[in-house]
């Protein structure tokens, strides 16, 4: 352990980002530490804590000369903060390295390495660390660009699993040209014309007892981008061979999923068009991984992404089972001196999203739908399913009042099938209604308040377990730029049909922000629910007590 | 000081399962101390990563060397359609920025660290906002990565070489006065 230690007492010495003939040093820094406290009230018992001081670290450092990069992250998760991903606890250890080199057309990444076929229905590696999210890839990818126009990526590795890598072998290659820059002559088309097409295989020995599976499973995607003025236009189209799992109970289905994008975008009005069906698309290099382990594909949940606290407390995850979906967006600024726009003029988005079960029907009388060892089910392409998973209706109002006051007001209607999402038998679907209240009031030029009114009601259908019920949230921040902030929440689960559990979460925070150095102390209680940054969501244990984050970049 | 170093060294001696967790601590310190120097330009900033692939909103490919504004300065901002702050800082800049450009010559690229989640919705909010910036996407972090973001909103300053003078993590509001005042210090 000592010899991390001082490894990372050396981290100061490259603070000072060096460039010279030698190339540049850079690097990041996160450390987390959580202090916990018991408190029985929201099911937080010292009995169940690992341990009562928490804490986990991570550091990169890249070196770059020229075309070519070296980079290293530490990781140190001897006793990660609840609700960490388990797999991490009791680690430390350098699990990402690689160096990467540019010659003329040609670049060779050696090591770990995040990549992203098309919109990542087929292949997509990434991270989100605060989340414990990361299925880097640990082998060879080469990049090649030989015309203007066309370029070629062809990748090979293992995929990491904390702090191991999973049993599947990943080989793929895509292919992404675009016809304006290939072709001379239509390079000041108007329309311009982008074609993708990617291709991954997945090796992995078979070892189950009952079945016999595909040891090669093949995956490919097309994807077109056809772009006019003031309108783009997006489509992918993506299918899996059979590859049964535990996740979809190991059926032999094929899997396949289709989206669409269109937008209009001009001075002052965005809109957007999506649509999507997912069929039987879970796709990891492990048979038997689960949750958000060993993904080797990406299938976006297309809804709005809410950030407010309570209209995040019901987030939708996509369905890789099945789902069908739509979304339409519609962003409009209303003109400075308008009657409505005011002198400083006037945001409005409109949102809609919705997601339903595909259509699934037996194959004949004998066999279930999802029976394991057959085909699973029929699927018409264009049939809804019956069961609603999901629905979200929006809207959005963001105005400067004046110099000194700006605010933003929402209305959600959100409907949420929490046995499908969260995998329940018990809490049927759950319909709320959410105003949210931001306002900004500038003091001085660099000292402002900012409150948050947040009320949810909440209505719960076909249960038989009750759901948490009505919300009230305020928030009041004063921040004195460039420097310190110091914000108090809470959160009151006033309509808790349980009686002793309708409770305050309460949150003091206090910032302190220099350059790109960052630190938080919080003190208060998080309760039990999904938390989402940067589109990732996990489950949180509740917990209460200090907690203590320091970012750096450098 | 000596006896300061001793009590540390006896503590971290001591305490074996405390040792990491004091070790970091300690390291944290040293950022924190070490970052009042970072508040001034720095003289030999990296160079902006050439190589890195980002995307147009037109979904063309791209090398982050797209990124030009003829040796005037440049802000680079990460930011993304869910991130309020980022938001408030954007529009905060949209106001100013037409004089900023006027007076100093400044470009400020937006790049949307949306995923694909989200990213086809990146063209309409920009327009939808009217904001007149450049905007690029980076849809699987490979640029937040390259030049070692950890979260968003995040504001890269560049000079005429198109070299890192100074960054700031996170928006308040008001924190736009002190970038503009970074900037009339670079072209000073």
């Amino acid at each position: 352990m000592f010899r991390f230690i001082i490894l990372f007492f050396s981290f100061p010495l490259f603070l000072f980002a060096q460039q010279n003939k030698e190339g540049s040093i850079r690097g990041n820094f996160q450390t987390d530490f959580q202090v916990l406290q018991e408190d029985t009230l929201i099911s937080a018992y010292a009995e169940d804590f690992p341990e009562k001081f928490l804490y986990m670290a991570f550091g990169n450092l890249t070196y770059t000369k020229g075309d070519f990069q070296a980079g290293i992250r530490f990781e140190s998760y001897e006793s990660p903060l609840l609700g960490y991903p388990s797999g991490y606890t009791g680690n430390t250890g350098i699990p990402y390295r690689y160096i990467s080199y540019k010659v003329k057309d040609l670049t060779i990444t050696l090591g770990n390495y995040y990549e992203q076929f098309g919109s990542g229905l087929i292949f997509r590696t990434y991270e989100e660390r605060n989340l414990g999210y990361d299925n880097a890839m640990e082998g060879v990818k080469l990049e090649y660009e030989a015309i203007n126009g066309i370029k070629l990526k062809g990748i090979i590795g293992k995929q990491r699993s904390y702090f191991e890598k999973g049993n599947g072998v990943l080989r793929g290659l895509d292919i992404d040209i675009s016809l304006n820059d290939l072709i001379k002559k239509w390079e000041n088309c108007k329309t311009q014309i982008v074609l993708g097409s990617g291709f991954i295989s997945k090796y992995e020995e078979d070892r189950n007892p009952t079945y016999k599976l595909p040891e090669n499973v093949g995956a490919w995607a097309n994807r077109l981008t056809i772009n006019r003025g003031f309108w783009n236009f997006y489509s992918e189209y993506a299918y899996k061979i059979n590859d049964p799992s535990a996740v979809n109970n190991y059926i032999y289905k094929p899997g396949n999923a289709l989206v669409f994008n269109t937008t209009y975008a001009k001075k002052g009005l965005g809109i957007l068009l999506s649509a999507k069906r997912i069929d039987n698309m879970n796709f990891r290099s492990e048979v038997n991984a689960q949750s958000n382990d060993l993904l080797i594909n990406y299938l976006p949940a297309f809804n709005k992404q809410h950030t407010y606290s309570l209209p995040a407390l019901y987030p939708y995850a996509t369905q890789a089972n099945g789902e069908i979906g739509l979304q339409a967006e519609i962003i409009y600024k209303l003109k400075k001196g308008s009657f409505l726009g005011g002198k400083y003029g006037t945001n409005i988005s409109v949102n809609f999203s919705n997601a339903h079960a595909i259509d699934k029907t037996p194959i004949n009388d004998t066999v279930s739908i999802g029976q394991s060892g057959t085909l699973g089910y029929e699927s018409n392409f264009l049939k809804i399913g019956d069961e609603k998973y999901f629905q979200d209706i929006n809207i959005e109002i963001s105005k400067k009042v004046s110099k000194k006051f700006s605010f933003i007001a929402s209305y959600i209607n959100i409907y949420y099938n929490k046995d499908i999402i969260e995998d329940y038998n018990e809490y049927g679907s759950i319909n709320g209604n959410i105003i949210v209240l931001d306002g900004l009031y500038k003091i001085k030029p660099m000292h402002s308040l900012r409150f948050e009114y947040q009320h949810m009601l909440a209505k719960q259908e076909e249960n038989t377990s009750p759901e948490r019920g009505d919300w009230v949230m305020g928030l009041i921040e004063y921040t004195f730029a460039p420097h310190w902030f110091i914000a108090v929440q809470d959160q009151f689960n006033y309509g808790n049909p349980i009686e002793n559990k309708q409770l305050h979460y309460y949150t003091i925070s206090i910032g302190y922000t220099k350059g790109a150095n960052r630190f938080i102390l919080n003190y208060g209680k998080q309760q039990e629910g999904i938390f989402c940054v940067g589109g990732v969501c996990r489950n949180v244990p509740a917990s209460s007590g200090f907690s203590m984050s320091i970012t750096s970049s450098f | 000081m000596i006896k300061c170093k001793f009590r540390i060294n006896e503590l971290i001696l001591n305490l074996p399962s405390m040792r990491i967790k004091l070790g970091f601590l300690i390291i944290s310190f040293f950022f924190m101390s070490t970052s009042n120097c970072l508040a001034q330009l720095e003289k030999n900033g990296a160079k902006l990563p050439q190589n890195v692939e980002i995307k147009t909103l037109q979904g063309k490919k791209a090398q982050s060397s797209i990124i030009e504004n003829n040796e005037n300065p440049i802000i680079i901002s990460f930011w993304a359609t869910w991130c309020k702050p980022c938001i408030r800082e954007l529009t905060a800049i949209a106001d100013l920025y037409e004089d900023w450009q006027e007076e100093t010559g400044v470009k400020l690229v937006a790049i949307s660290i949306d995923d694909t989640r989200n990213s086809a919705k990146v063209a309409p909010f920009v327009y939808g906002k009217d904001w007149d910036y450049d905007v690029y996407l980076d849809e699987n972090g490979a640029f937040k990565r390259a030049l070692n973001v950890n979260s968003v909103p995040h504001t890269f300053l560049l000079n005429d070489k198109k070299e890192i003078v100074w960054q700031h993590n996170s928006y308040a509001p008001g924190d736009e006065y002190k970038l503009y005042k970074m900037i009339l210090e670079l072209i000073k």
